[in-house]
């Protein structure tokens, strides 16, 4: 009887969450999908005008496009060699004690809200950069993509770690035996054999840095023209979705707009999610035996 | 041990809802007012609604400062009592109101001027309203351009939340009522949209190359404020209250609510109070300018 409830309960709670993905793409769909009889989808995705709040409206979305590109670009050119360095580090150098230390520390940063990491750009890392790269404004995708990057940090390590460790002791025994050093070990031996483990690792860290919001929205500087290098202000799209939803009406032009965004978005972070998704498989069903 | 604790589970729970139930009907606050919309009007709102709420200690105030667009959206959508809007309903607006059943109706409040400043480092002290606009078409990028040192101009404005951007959009961008006016000048695409008044001003403080526009009531001492020339051969006038009273400031505007319908009962109390002289003494205080 309690073992009956019990399955029921999880199994409901299992097609709940289906149920509700279900509903947020048909959410999107039926609201985004009608921006595109205003806009033709060739001009929404290729225009570089958005002037939502004027007679008649212009929507293209290139510039949020290209600016969610570079800070993306930026976070995971500096979270993944650093990412994957510390994973290696804490997963075949480091002692144990040093890991059961460092690891939590690391999760911890994981756990540092959004606004609170946008605050800590605004505040202490826009100036810097201003200064340190001669900018006439640190508020720029690089000052945006360098917090994202601590950001996604926490996961590349944690999930290349997971799967350095997976990487059976008989490998690195076999590559001792052979003379290998500890270097040698960890270039041509672990990281190989846990390469389709990391790629997973970099593309969460990739699909966390294209959704955040509040962090760029905050320092990412939001000027409307395509950037065209990761020192100019940019608004990413998601930072153009929340600085134009508070205003816009429900069902209005702005409103379908935006929610268009957010489809376009939602495509994006799944497609990276399932390639993560099957690359991490792939690494499971290698070293199951 | 497992049955005590079911048969006390009951009562427990008869307790608990009872207490719920209770205290739901005994607490004071009995009706709520919620003013949503600019960001401008919060720090306004938030001080008549905490006067208001001390004198009167059954009403409970809610008052949030997302931009008036939202605010008109919430007003139109039925989800908030009073609007509080720093820029005039447009007609596209009024129409989707009217569409919901929803009949906005315009009270000023306060006057308020739009200030423009810059770092205090900055030698430039007077810009006419063409320059501005022009600065904000990216026409001008240079500060020598406009008198100052060769140095690149960084233009900061606020989001299309904000009822801000689209007020210096129509009286300075686009010159509204001056003979160069030019309804098809937009924000150029190398501005800066900021989420929020604060971050304008800070990045001010700490940028010397940097123009921004806040409400009066927002200059502090770590910025400069710039004398606004309507046209080249007008005088140039600094922003206070007396200048945006006697109308010689070129940029000011109104501060408004707007209610669904001529405002009855408890809301009417509130708008009331904040229309008397009272209430007008704290606009002052905030920094924005009182009422005739």
């Amino acid at each position: 009887m309690r073992e009956k409830l019990i399955e029921s309960w999880v199994f409901l709670a299992g097609i709940l969450t289906i149920v509700i993905l279900l509903g947020i793409i048909a959410l999107l769909l039926r609201e985004g999908l009608p921006a595109f009889s205003y806009t033709p989808p060739w001009e929404f995705f290729f225009g570089t005008k958005w002037y939502p709040v004027s007679e008649p409206p212009t929507f293209g979305i290139t510039s949020f496009f290209v600016a969610t590109l570079w800070v993306t670009l930026v976070a995971t050119a500096i979270s993944v060699p650093i990412g994957v360095a510390c994973a290696a580090y804490l997963a075949e150098v480091a002692p144990a004690k040093v890991r059961e230390t460092v690891k939590p520390i690391i999760e911890i940063l994981a756990g540092i809200p959004s606004v609170v990491m946008g605050f800590i750009g605004l505040m202490l890392l826009s100036p810097l950069v201003q200064s340190a790269f001669d900018l006439n404004t640190g508020l720029c995708g690089l000052s945006a993509g360098i917090m994202l990057s601590l950001m996604s940090l926490p996961i590349i390590i944690s999930v290349s770690e997971d799967a350095l460790r997976a990487v059976p002791d008989d490998f690195r025994e076999a590559s001792y035996a052979l003379g290998a050093t500890k270097w040698e070990t960890i270039r041509h031996v672990c990281i190989p054999g846990a390469l389709s483990g990391i790629t997973a690792a970099v593309m969460l860290g990739v699909g966390r840095a294209i959704g955040e919001t509040m962090t760029v929205l905050m320092v990412a500087g939001g000027a409307l023209a395509v950037p065209i290098s990761p020192t100019n202000p940019m608004m990413p799209m998601t930072a153009a979705i929340a600085s134009g939803i508070g205003n816009a009406v429900r069902g209005g032009l702005q409103y379908q707009a935006l929610f268009a965004i957010g489809l376009i978005l939602f495509v994006l972070t799944l497609a990276v999610n399932l390639i993560a998704d099957r690359v991490l498989e792939r690494q499971k069903r290698k070293f199951a035996r | 041990m497992k049955r005590p604790i079911k048969k006390l589970l009951m009562p427990l729970m008869v307790m608990l809802a009872l207490a719920l139930v209770l205290t739901a009907c005994g607490g004071s606050p009995s009706t709520s007012i919620k003013i949503i919309g600019s960001n401008t009007v919060t720090p306004l709102s938030s001080v008549w609604a905490e006067e208001f709420m001390s004198q009167n200690p059954q009403v409970s105030i809610s008052v949030s400062g997302p931009g008036s667009g939202v605010g008109i959206a919430a007003l139109i959508d039925g989800t908030t009592d009073i609007c509080q809007a720093s820029r005039v309903i447009k007609q596209s607006e009024i129409d989707q109101a009217e569409t919901n059943g929803v009949d906005p109706h315009e009270i000023q409040v306060a006057s308020d001027g739009l200030s423009v400043v810059v770092h205090p480092s900055n030698p430039v002290s007077e810009l006419t309203i063409a320059q501005l606009s022009a600065i904000y078409t990216d026409q001008i990028t240079n500060w020598e351009e406009v008198g100052g040192n060769d140095a690149p101009i960084v233009a900061l404005s606020r989001d299309t939340n904000s009822g801000t951007h689209v007020f210096f959009k129509e009286h300075v961008v686009q010159m509204l009522g001056l003979p160069t006016e030019e309804k098809s000048l937009e924000y150029g695409p190398s501005v800066l949209f900021l989420p929020s008044t604060q971050e304008g001003i800070d990045e001010v403080a700490q940028n010397p190359n940097a123009i921004f526009y806040p409400g009066l009531g927002y200059v502090t001492e770590e910025v400069k404020p710039v004398a606004i020339k309507r046209t080249a051969s007008d005088p140039g006038v600094l922003p206070s209250a007396e200048t945006v009273l006697d109308g010689t400031y070129p940029i000011s505007r109104p501060l408004l609510y707007y209610t669904d319908g001529e405002p009855t009962g408890v809301i009417k109390s509130f708008i009331d109070y904040c229309l008397s002289s009272e209430g007008q003494e704290k606009v002052s205080d905030v920094g924005h300018v009182p009422l005739g």
